[in-house]
């Protein structure tokens, strides 16, 4: 299982290290590493970050690059054991999560493209009433696991449930939100049932030959965008953030199986002892459906007034890049980008925000794109669908005013 | 105390740009360096043992031999052991395969109390290492984390989610894994430049780690990548001036908006 570079084929001519997403790839001296030949001083040479992804094997002109992926692996796991789509119901404060409601209709159209149930499971105290919502955004059953322990978040307790359940259960795929709780609790599910779980994905679809879930999930800040699959081990497991699928409508009229678990159920190690909220009357960027965003381009924190104002008259949250979070001028729940938060609003308006690749990461999937800004250049407004190139400090009062004259 | 930092050498850069003519990408001149989260996981550790004498802080990185810079710029920093998991084995691992990995190379460490990850690293952006290590050490992990004390054998812990953040506290050994609002990482002393050149780094094998063959690099990957590509760039839409008459813009925009119900 390697990649392979045939020494007398190989002219260093470097083709392929420019096709390689992983930095594996590097020139070397041949006489340096001990590959002399006549005719070609120098070699590329395979590090180990080399994935085995094959984006080089094309590329070369030379047909030096051999991409070995060994025996066929043999399934861990007996395959065919495993049915049915599970979509994780997160709830918080005794709320189902609207990341949830749209990882139902994923669920719903994958399940329904593999002949399977769509299984939403709940856990949490008090919930029944709730687990009935689940069924009309699209769940033939819902697995209700409710006890006190399971009320708040807890790292330890979600684990071994959810591990448990997986065990008994066998489904064939897991899809859960890529929320601070999901992306705790569903890594350390996926290593203690030792499958794969891909993290972030902006796209999933079903291989219509091999059945197996199309996992695809940006890297690099969104530059390049990878397919992932599970082959041999179940269940197949995917995040996903928030806005990425749409909500569904809910049907009454559908119908489906409450089914409870019970559990003994054991108290995690690390006890939550306060919980704070910060954002109490703010919509939060993650979840709203319009946002106004200010950066560097404000020039102070005093202008986010200006952010606020405009906001309000949209009902929309306020967001903000990294810029202006590491100015101090606005708190980092509001941040937009690769270190903050992805978010995909039906409308996105960046006021004095340049749009770096690493702040494009975070809202580029947005609806419809407004950009107010004085640099003509800037390269939000390469992906603008509408700009306004001027000082924001004309042009966001006008743009508020505009509105409320209607 | 002993507490161990994880860390992983990234593109410098996450603006790769695309060869419009042979659609591939284009590397030139992107240096490697720490995971900027890495480094607020790396300073959390020495701001503890610069408050608590007697703390030592071993680094562990998995990576490729050049990943050795990486470890020195931590050495340079105040780590006092740098260890590299470097070995063909590892090649193609994916994130199970990585926390196994890295939770075998703890393992071969004297008795740990701490491990600090950062959140995330930039280049795959799956926040799965951190909480896959702990799982393989079954101990307890705190994600997200922006605070943290020890007080005597357990820790009190801050860590931030969506809309605020909870108080925890938790009991040694434990992982925790960091945001950028914990610290503010220090630069490089000179004293500290002139050890880290000399510094001998560890080096561990899959081997060495006593790492099962079958667990480790693409063997012991669940995943597969299958295919690579660039998404679609979106075109530049509409521009206006806002210069000249800015009223006049914002009522073109806000008419526009409304046009497509957007307003």
């Amino acid at each position: 299982m390697a990649l392979e570079i045939v020494s007398e084929k190989c002219s260093g001519c470097g083709l392929c290290i420019k096709a390689c997403p992983f930095g594996a790839l590097s020139l070397e001296m041949r006489d340096k590493v001990g590959k002399p030949h006549e005719k070609f001083k120098r070699i590329v040479m395979v590090d180990v970050s080399c994935n085995l992804c094959g984006a080089c094997v094309p590329v070369c002109k030379f047909d030096a690059m051999k991409l070995d992926k060994g025996e066929p692996q043999k399934a861990a796991v007996t395959l065919s054991d495993y049915k049915n789509v599970w979509v994780y119901a997160e709830q918080r404060d005794g709320v189902i999560q609207d990341v949830s409601f749209e990882l139902m209709s994923k669920g719903r159209e994958l399940a329904n493209q593999r002949g399977c149930e769509l299984v939403a499971v709940l856990l949490g105290h008090n919930m029944k009433e709730k687990a009935q919502t689940l069924i009309e955004h699209g769940a033939d059953k819902v697995l209700l696991v409710d006890h006190p322990a399971l009320a708040q978040f807890d790292s330890d307790a979600y684990t071994d449930v959810f591990s448990e359940l997986t065990r008994k259960h066998k489904p064939e795929m897991v899809i859960v939100g890529g929320t601070s709780v999901g992306r705790t609790f569903i890594p350390r599910v996926a290593i203690r049932v030792k499958t794969g779980l891909t993290a972030d994905c902006t796209g999933l679809d079903i291989d219509e030959k091999e059945k197996l879930l199309l996992q695809t999930r940006p890297a690099f800040g969104g530059n390049i965008m990878a397919t992932i699959i599970c082959p041999n081990h179940r269940p197949q497991m995917a995040t996903v953030r928030h806005k990425v699928f749409k909500k569904g409508k809910p049907d009454a009229s559908r119908k489906g199986a409450v089914i409870e678990e019970v559990f003994d159920i054991k108290s995690g190690r690390s006890k939550v002892v306060e919980v704070v909220k910060e954002m109490q009357n703010e919509i939060n960027v993650a979840e709203a459906d319009i946002i106004v965003s200010g950066g560097r381009g404000l020039g102070g924190p005093e202008k986010f007034e200006l952010i606020r104002e405009l906001a309000k008259e949209l009902g929309a949250a306020v967001g903000a890049s990294r810029g202006a979070v590491d100015a101090g001028w606005i708190s980092s729940f509001h941040q937009v980008g690769q270190t903050g938060k992805t978010v995909c609003p039906k409308l996105y308006i960046a006021c004095g925000i340049s749009g770096a690749i690493q702040h494009q990461v975070g809202m580029s999937s947005s609806g419809t794109i407004v950009a107010i800004n004085k640099d003509p250049n800037a390269p939000i407004f390469d992906i603008a669908d509408y700009g306004i190139v001027g000082d924001l400090n004309e042009v966001v009062p006008a743009f508020t005013k505009a509105l409320r004259e209607g | 105390m002993h507490v161990v930092v994880c860390i992983k050498q990234v593109p410098g850069t996450t603006k790769v740009a695309i060869n419009p003519e042979t659609n591939t990408l284009i590397r030139d001149g992107v240096e490697a360096i720490i995971n900027p989260f890495d480094e607020n996981a790396l300073e959390a550790a020495l701001a503890l043992k610069d408050k608590t004498p007697g703390t030592k802080v071993t680094v562990v990185c998995m990576g490729p031999p050049q990943a050795e810079n990486a470890l020195r710029e931590a050495t340079a920093r105040g780590a006092d052991n740098v260890v590299l998991l470097c070995d063909r084995a590892f090649a193609g691992s994916d994130t199970w395969a990585t926390s196994y990995a890295l939770a075998q190379g703890i393992k071969a460490l004297e008795k740990v109390d701490i491990i600090y990850c950062g959140k995330q690293a930039i280049d795959g952006d799956t926040a799965q290492v951190g909480p896959g290590v702990a799982e393989f050490l079954g101990w307890p992990v705190i994600t997200y984390v922006r605070k943290l004390d020890v007080e005597g054998d357990t820790v009190k812990i801050e860590r931030v989610f969506e809309d605020g953040f909870e108080k925890i506290e938790a009991p040694l050994p434990v992982v925790v894994t960091v945001v950028k609002e914990m610290n503010v990482p220090r630069m490089a002393s000179l004293k500290g430049r002139m050890r880290a050149k000399k510094e001998q780094i560890k080096m561990l094998t899959a081997e060495s780690a006593k790492a099962d063959p079958n667990e480790v690099g693409l063997k012991g990957s669940p995943t597969r990548v299958v295919k690579i590509f660039t998404p679609p760039k979106k075109t530049s839409g509409q521009k206006w001036d806002g210069i000249g008459d800015p009223i006049h813009a914002a009522k073109t925009l806000v008419g526009k908006l409304k046009e497509q119900k957007l307003v």
